[in-house]
């Protein structure tokens, strides 16, 4: 009998984590942008805390780090299809 | 004075050729030199295409400097950025100790476009 309802969705399950925290990365390099494409979606728009699971400290330095990356031109301030 | 580590990034226009865009390099490290400055390190990245236009140009030559400075070369520094019209873009910042030993490891190449290959490892 398998009656009982069991997660469909493993994934939810998985704990986010700060991966700065984690490997002990102190530093955000505003220059590589292609680290940085972790944190934007492919409109070029920074990614929240609830989806990266990026800390308060981190997420403070990875916006400071895009928002610097795209003065540079290093990274679009707008686009549609950034990946 | 206080003494800071800096690091400045400027991109100049692509319509230079090269020996003019090292000229213009060359130019703004005198005005550092000018100054007392303690250069670190400066590296060239050549041409590079911008992610979105700037004054109608799609490339630029990128150049970073690395030093240790007070707050009044920083001023004369962005003074001279902004009367060359050569100069699409600047960035100077400030760094702090973390990002004094991120660019010292990065000098000796112990990251290069390896960034990803050390999160994959670590998830």
């Amino acid at each position: 009998m398998t009656l009982q309802n069991e997660p469909l969705n493993r994934n939810e399950n998985k704990k986010k984590y700060c991966r700065f925290r984690k490997n002990g990365i102190k530093y955000i390099d505003y220059k590589d942008a292609n680290f940085l494409l972790k944190f934007v979606n492919d409109q070029g728009k920074i990614l929240p805390r609830r989806i990266t699971g990026t800390s308060v400290k981190y997420q403070k330095k990875v916006a400071q780090a895009v928002k610097r990356a795209r003065h540079l031109a290093l990274l679009p301030y707008v686009t549609d299809s950034l990946k | 004075m206080e003494i800071k580590n800096y690091e400045t990034v400027f991109i100049l226009t692509p319509v230079l050729s090269e020996a003019q865009m090292k000229d213009a390099v060359e130019k703004f490290k005198q005005v550092l030199l000018k100054n007392d400055v303690e250069i670190i390190h400066e590296e060239n990245w050549g041409l590079r295409k911008l992610a979105y236009p700037i004054l109608h140009k799609s490339t630029g030559f990128y150049n970073l400097f690395e030093f240790k400075a007070t707050t009044k070369t920083i001023a004369a520094l962005e003074l001279e950025y902004r009367r060359d019209e050569k100069v699409l873009r600047f960035l100077t910042t400030a760094l702090d100790k973390h990002a004094v030993a991120y660019n010292e490891r990065r000098r000796k190449g112990e990251f290069n476009k390896k960034t990803e290959a050390k999160e994959e490892q670590a998830a």
